[in-house]
């Protein structure tokens, strides 16, 4: 729901990562999303289509790449990836114990993007 | 045909709102005041449950509140007849505060004769989870009638509040909703949080709250 806000921080980022004199189009953006995030990607295409109309950024392909949900158990550090369906049967892998922290598997990022 | 290039971009699409939470957070520290986003769903009580607040630490607290609506004031005006200062910040459709929207309603009051400022942020248990406001701490608010399974649901709220308020336990005898369960379920994806069960229409658990907020912002306010 909170897609638009989202997109068009994505838009303005890649347009001050974009010099005019050098980049006449950017082709593809390689995005990362924490598992935890609820956006969807097909909105986030469908916003970034109809913010990026008239600039070098038009008809931009988004790529999303999830990063894994990560926790580190309070009692031997270890670090652990889960996935959003295990949550309520976290624990540790390591020794059981059940007190652990998020480490990551949320937030946004832009990784890179592929210009002409 | 032009050859493609790749440019590293490397940057947090969120940045610019976290570096304003954290300019906001340090203006908070110097005035003092501290700041609770309320976060739930709609209808979970949010409002009744700042009334109660306010009743219980008008006393001891000069509070002040931030109202997030998508498009009314019935909100703020029923803080307003409290005496006690309410901005509304109309969202116009947004699902979410962010800290330059919470910094604008902050415009609206008087920070440095504030110690706490509640604000009720949109009722929505998805979006808000995504954007810090600033905030000092963060509170939701899980209403016994929503069911028991919301963290399955929703694990980022869960994981991003610092305490959670089980409301309308008045309701708890009709219905199949497991405190227990519950907790279980909460506690798995953040072990640090922080559990209340009130009820704001009745007022129990209300003083056992009102006294943790109270001690958070005195240890907030002169550490």
């Amino acid at each position: 729901m909170h897609e638009l806000p989202v997109t068009e921080s994505i838009l303005k980022i890649v347009l001050q990562h974009a010099p005019a004199d050098s980049v006449s189009k950017i082709v593809r953006i390689f995005l990362e999303v924490g598992e935890l995030s609820d956006l969807e990607d097909e909105w986030i295409q469908r916003y970034f289509d109809y913010l990026s109309k008239g600039t070098i950024a038009e008809k931009a392909e988004l790529v999303i790449q999830r990063i894994p949900i990560t926790f580190q158990c309070d009692a031997c550090a270890n670090t652990f990836e889960i996935k959003r369906e295990a949550l309520q049967d976290l624990q540790c892998p390591e020794c059981g114990n059940m007190e652990c922290k998020l480490v990551s598997g949320k937030g946004y990022y832009i990784k890179s993007m592929e210009v002409v | 045909m032009e050859k493609i290039r790749l440019i590293e971009v490397k940057e947090e699409i969120q940045a610019d709102n976290k570096a304003k939470a954290e300019a906001l957070r340090n203006r908070l520290t110097a005035d003092k005041t501290f700041l609770l986003n309320l976060m739930s769903s709609p209808g979970a009580g949010k409002t009744t449950l700042i009334l109660r607040t306010i009743e219980a630490l008008r006393n001891d607290l000069r509070i002040g509140v931030i109202e997030a609506d998508i498009d009314s004031m019935v909100d703020a005006e029923k803080i307003a007849r409290t005496g006690i200062t309410a901005v509304q910040l109309r969202t116009g459709g947004f699902c979410h505060l962010d800290a330059s929207m919470v910094e604008r309603g902050l415009e609206g009051l008087d920070l440095a004769s504030l110690d706490l400022v509640i604000i009720e942020n949109v009722g929505n248990l998805v979006c808000p989870a995504e954007f810090d406001t600033g905030a000092i701490k963060n509170a939701m608010i899980l209403s016994v009638p929503e069911g028991d399974d919301k963290p399955l649901k929703y694990p980022l709220m869960f994981t991003v509040c610092d305490v959670l308020l089980i409301n309308k336990t008045d309701y708890l005898g009709l219905s199949d909703f497991d405190v227990a369960v519950l907790r279980k379920r909460v506690l798995r994806l953040n072990s640090r949080i922080t559990i209340f069960e009130v009820s704001a229409k009745t007022g129990q658990g209300i003083g056992e709250w009102a006294q943790w907020l109270k001690k958070e912002v005195d240890e907030f306010r002169f550490s």
